[in-house]
């Protein structure tokens, strides 16, 4: 190629060759694995510690769930039926993450976009209800700063919303990355690691769901 | 509009921090004006700040570790001669101004000296062993080193505007709760940790990652460098134990700016939480800091001693061992809190269980001096100090695992006195053996022996004569963290321990003194082959520095010590392998996501501590922005043509030819 | 494993090594009332356990190293030397041995000498209530119905059941003298049994950082014959403040070097009162340079 025979002349070692887009291309045979087997690696690692954190957080609720300090506790604070819908919101949206995947790698603009948006659509619902509890219960003096119990209960829901947030901006930056670029290697690696954390956000609510809100209401 | 800073934050009427902020200050702006004026500002742009090399952020790594022990060692100093003065006396250092001293001793020494040196050595070595050319995400190394320098920063920050915490190196609640401790301190302790934490937590993720999934051809995990499996297990532990500290730090910080009610005293907040949860994260802290060393004294002993490391396969299993157990011995930090005695007992046994592993380790590295040829070098009197020194401090550990027997010694001076013994004669013992030892790799010429020894001689010698009255002093009955004190046993050994922190004083004078010496005597001292220590694994392999991408070829890897194995087979066959098929090689480009990342965290941190919410917001889009516009690069490797590299690996190979070949009588 | 001979010479070794440094003031290794005692022996039984081990491995260490230095013709090389099964055994038994036994130590040790365990006595213990505020510390004998700030007078002989809390923040309760310590936490409750075989004055300290004042939050215990007991009660009876809700709450403000004093007349509910912050917690700092926000100051 003649730009890498134009290239080899030039001394300096770090500004040496041409510039290539990098391409999820198989290695020389003396490299060994794939870059999109590394980084889904180096993300599932990520996401576990992520669930140590929140394993913290969950800890903590446990020991102080009790701690109300005469304040309301969770059976009179939580309402089932928005949990559910909230439930059914975020299943949902792992469900149209999921085919935003199938679409993103079989290169399906149309799939792509709407099932992102569709997931985009469903987080902010979960938001919304979540906001609304919230905001609810702080206007009823149930805020964070009434007992370590409601300290914990706002933490640890929080913290998933938090992450969901994140997820949903992650998501919007998704849409525009292949917009501008379309489905380039390293794009499809980031959309994979975008559904790990989607999936992962879910697997935590399940946890929070029953933990929190059916325990909770179950006393 | 600037929250709570004012001018009155800076501590005009305090002359020891007002000095000591003058001198860095001025020290740091001769340092930058003498490389702007020599015109070195866009070479260490292009060629460290930005750099991505896992070489170059390991050296920085190390560079850091080692301006800050100054200033940490700087608080010991100050906190051994008030202790020697103050008898009956407030000394020289009131009590606002002692507490903040000692809270930042133990703060900077554990995070931000001993936790960048081992991952600094983690960083450049590891890569090397394993045969490969980077580790599995280099832009996000770089990002982890500039965080971990942005937490520094803002401790160091502390001295001159406001104040550090003043709550000692882990801010126990309800004294960290903001009752209790109004002031900015323990903000900039929080915000510093939760920055350098985030840097840290990915470092883990990346060397997993890049040691389970990126090896040479034929490297499989039981054919890795000890030092290779104690790296894995000091970052599986980074990986499992610092979203604790990250929550927990969280939870004090939302209790301080936000009102809850995690630890505080009212409304049903448990200070006992705080104290698990804490400590379930520092717990394997410890080992975190320790398996690292250990790596290096596993490779430092089997090199000098010309063998192989002795139980290769007990090693792993020890190390792999004390990985998981160190999750299940955090209570022993508070025996003393009341949780009963069966409680007290189980986690009394399970620190002492953990001390088996460790014992297989030392008693490994004793046989594999056994049948050895010890070479006495800088290195192995380290590893030697470091055996008979932290056989002492397990012996004093274990001690303290028996619950009765802390029930007298608990935040006594001989509990400081054990984990200096650990720590010290550990980890910094290590660190400074496998900076001697790796040093001729990364710069291409040795450490001056001499001083290397007289360095060493000094700070054995300080260590015992600095920390064993402390072991005396527990048992006279002192209490850690005392501004003054009126018994008047106590005084003569606080002053023999003051005269131990001055021989040590002496130590890192020396080591100094070493840097600048051999610096200047480079050519005398350089090492041409790339193996100066007749090395037994694969970094010993590379040019010393190596280049950029390490391997011309990534070795083909048949057994353990897989540099031996290739030296052998030369020397037997008179020559060399066959020169290789030369191919062009991609390497990540420089980015300086990193170090923009880290300049945007330091404002937010800074805002966050002092209440600037409009400088918050700003940074936080700042941040956010440059993670966009490294998401958006499209150039992101360059490549390397077959001809470079075939040119530097020539010249690689006939410096090895004439080392192993040619020079007669080689064993 | 050791022949009992030589565990006997290690035992006395450590003793003797004690014994001197019991003659420079190490009061931990001085103890005066049973719960010392019996810490103290586990703590040197387990040392002398472990040097058994541990100084024959230092010894090897020296030894190893000087033998096969590289200069040393006559060490015999063994390149090859990387593994041996019975070594294996071994450096994986030792320890695990050493481990069970200390193992058991720790396991009885901790139930019987468990702060919250009382001690086996004819006589019914003297009940103390003590809470640790900023920096002082505050005994109630709430049978008395008096109490005392940084000054603990005890009768000898006698065994003493704290009861102890904070009004603030976490300190620890420590008389090394006469044995174990148990931290102090507000809104909570710790437990501690202790005597003193015979009269004698005691250091008593906090022995976990508390704050500016941390320094200064030690007090005297003296332990007295049965009737200076009681005559120090009569004179406390007739002396000083009383001891309510008020007082409290002024004592409970920080301040630096309280001298000794006494109170004539301690309301009984108070450390119930206390424990259910129904007095709330003490009041943190309450000026600073520039203000506490900043960096609180406590003057003194």
């Amino acid at each position: 190629m003649s730009a890498f025979e134009a290239a080899a002349g030039r001394g300096d070692l770090n500004h040496v060759g041409y510039d290539r887009e990098s391409r999820d291309r198989r290695y020389p045979a003396d490299e060994l694995v794939s870059k999109r087997i590394i980084v889904g690696y180096g993300f599932w690692i990520f996401l576990l510690s992520d669930i140590v954190m929140f394993s913290a957080f969950f800890a903590t609720y446990a020991v102080l769930v009790g701690a109300t300090a005469g304040g309301p506790s969770g059976r009179e604070l939580f309402n089932l039926r928005n949990v559910g819908i909230e439930t059914a919101c975020l299943l949902l949206s792992s469900f149209t993450c999921g085919l935003a995947s199938i679409g993103a790698w079989a290169h399906r603009g149309c799939w792509f976009y709407s099932a992102m948006a569709a997931t985009c659509i469903l987080g902010a619902a979960f938001l919304f209800i979540e906001v609304h509890e919230f905001v609810g219960m702080v206007a009823r003096g149930a805020g964070p700063t009434r007992s370590a119990f409601l300290s914990a209960f706002f933490t640890l829901v929080g913290c998933h919303g938090l992450h969901v947030t994140a997820g949903l901006l992650w998501l919007l930056t998704m849409m525009a990355q292949v917009f501008a670029k379309g489905f380039r290697a390293d794009i499809l690696r980031r959309v994979l690691c975008f559904g790990l954390f989607w999936h992962t956000l879910d697997i935590i609510w399940v946890a929070i769901f029953t933990v929190v809100y059916l325990m909770g209401v179950g006393q | 509009m600037l929250g709570k800073l004012t001018w009155a934050a800076i501590p005009f009427d305090q002359p020891i921090p007002l000095f000591a902020a003058a001198f860095v200050g001025v020290a740091i702006i001769s340092i930058l004006a003498w490389i702007t004026l020599k015109g070195w500002l866009p070479y260490l742009w292009r060629e460290w700040i930005t750099s991505v090399d896992h070489k170059r952020i390991g050296i920085m790594y190390i560079l850091l570790a080692m301006v800050m022990l100054l200033r940490g060692f700087s608080d010991a100093i100050m906190m051994r001669s008030q202790q020697a003065l103050a008898f009956r006396s407030d000394g020289y250092l009131p009590p606002e101004h002692y507490d903040q001293i000692f809270s930042a001793h133990g703060t900077l020494m554990i995070f931000f000296v001993a936790m960048p040196f081992v991952i600094g050595l983690m960083n450049f070595v590891m890569p090397l062993q394993l045969g490969v050319r980077d580790v599995a995400f280099p832009t996000l190394n770089s990002v982890s080193l500039w965080l971990t320098a942005t937490g520094a920063l803002l401790v160091n920050i502390s001295l001159v505007v406001g104040e550090f915490a003043r709550t000692g190196w882990l801010p126990y609640p309800p004294l960290s709760e903001i009752t209790y401790s109004p002031g900015v301190g323990v903000d900039y302790y929080l915000w510093s940790l939760q920055i350098s934490g985030v840097g840290t937590l990915l470092t883990g993720v990346n060397f997993v990652t890049t040691i389970l999934k990126i090896h040479a051809p034929g490297m499989t995990y039981m054919r890795m460098p000890i030092f290779c499996w104690t790296t894995l297990a000091s970052n599986l532990l980074i990986v499992a134990a610092f979203p604790i500290l990250t929550a927990t730090l969280a939870m004090l910080l939302l209790d301080r700016y936000l009102g809850f009610h995690f630890f505080t005293n009212e409304a049903g907040g448990n200070v006992m939480m705080f104290m698990n949860l804490i400590w379930a994260w520092g717990h394997p802290e410890v080992y975190i800091l320790i398996l690292p060393a250990f790596g290096v004294f596993s490779e430092v002993i089997s090199t000098f001693s010309g063998k192989p490391l002795f139980g290769y396969r007990s090693m792993v299993m020890a190390t792999m061992a004390i990985c998981i157990l160190s999750f299940s011995v955090w209570l022993h930090h508070f025996f003393t809190m009341g949780a009963g005695a069966d409680v007290n007992a189980i986690f009394g046994i399970a620190s002492m269980i953990i001390a088996v592993p460790t014992g297989v380790k030392v008693f490994n590295w004793l046989f594999t001096m056994y049948g050895g040829r010890v070479v006495y070098s800088t290195p192995i009197l380290w590893s030697i100090g470091f055996m008979v020194t932290f056989l002492i401090g397990g012996v004093t550990g274990v001690l303290l695992a028996v619950p009765p027997a802390d029930f007298i010694l608990h935040n006594s001076l001989f509990l400081v006195a054990h984990f200096h013994n650990v720590i010290i004669g550990g980890v910094l013992f290590g660190a400074f053996a496998g900076y001697t030892f790796w040093f001729p790799k990364a710069f291409g010429f040795r450490l001056h022996e001499g001083l290397g020894k007289a360095s060493f001689w000094c700070w054995i010698i300080g260590f015992y004569v600095a920390f064993m009255p402390l072991y005396v002093l527990g048992l006279m009955g002192m209490t850690r963290r005392m501004q003054h004190y009126d018994v008047a046993a106590w005084r003569p050994w606080l002053l023999i321990a003051a005269g131990g922190a001055v021989i040590i004083l002496a130590g890192i004078i020396l080591q100094i003194a070493q840097l600048a010496v051999s610096i200047r005597r480079r050519e005398e001292l350089r090492d041409e082959t790339g193996d100066p220590w007749n090395g037994r694994s694969l970094e010993w392999a590379t040019p010393s520095p190596p280049p950029t991408f390490n391997f011309a070829v990534l070795p083909r890897v048949e057994g353990r010590d897989a540099y031996w194995a290739m030296k052998q087979r030369v020397r037997q066959q008179g020559r060399l392998s066959e020169e290789p098929a030369y191919t062009e090689i991609e390497m990540p480009r420089n980015s300086a996501t990193g170090f923009i990342c880290a300049f945007f965290a330091t404002f937010m941190g800074f805002a966050l501590i002092w209440h600037i919410w409009w400088l918050v917001a700003l940074a936080a889009l700042g941040a956010y922005a440059t993670f966009v516009v490294f998401a958006w690069r499209d150039r992101v490797e360059y490549i390397i043509p077959a001809d470079v590299v075939a040119r530097i690996d020539r010249a690689n190979r006939s410096a090895r030819s004439d080392a192993l070949i040619h020079v007669p009588g080689a064993p | 494993m050791k022949s009992f001979r030589s565990n006997w010479l290690w035992r006395s070794l450590s003793l003797g090594a004690t014994a001197l440094l019991g003659g420079c003031d190490a009061i931990v290794l001085d103890p005066q009332g049973p719960i010392g005692i019996a810490d103290k022996t586990i703590l040197i039984d387990s040392l002398a356990i472990m040097l058994a081990i541990v100084v024959p491995t230092i010894a090897a260490t020296f030894a190893f190293a000087w033998w096969f230095r590289a200069s040393n013709a006559r060490a015999t090389y063994l390149p090859e030397f990387a593994y041996s099964g019975r070594i294996e055994l071994i450096v994986w038994a030792i320890p695990l041995l050493v481990i069970m036994l200390l193992g058991g130590v720790a396991w009885i040790g901790s139930h019987d000498l468990d702060p919250a365990k009382p001690l086996a006595s004819d006589t019914p213990p003297l009940e103390i209530q003590g809470v640790s505020l900023d920096w002082k510390w505050l005994f109630i004998y709430p049978n008395q119905r008096i109490a005392s700030v940084n000054q603990l007078v005890v009768p000898a002989g006698v065994p003493i059941h704290f009861s102890l809390t904070s009004a603030s923040v976490m300190n620890a309760f420590f008389i090394p003298q006469l044995g174990s310590m148990i931290y102090t936490m507000n809104g909570m409750t710790t437990q501690l049994n202790l005597r003193a075989n015979a009269p004698g004055t005691f250091l008593g300290l906090s022995s976990h950082y508390s704050g500016d004042g941390f320094s200064d939050m030690h007090f005297d215990v003296q332990a007295v014959p049965a009737e200076q007991f009681a005559a120090w009660i009569d004179t406390a009876r007739n002396t000083g403040p009383t001891l309510d809700a008020g007082s409290y709450a002024a004592l409970s403000r920080q301040s630096i070097n309280t001298s000794p004093f006494t109170f004539r007349a301690a309301d009984p509910a108070l450390f119930q009162q206390i424990i259910t912050q129904q007095l709330p917690p003490g009041p943190g700092p309450q000026a600073g340079r520039p203000n506490q926000n900043v960096s609180p100051r406590t003057e003194h």
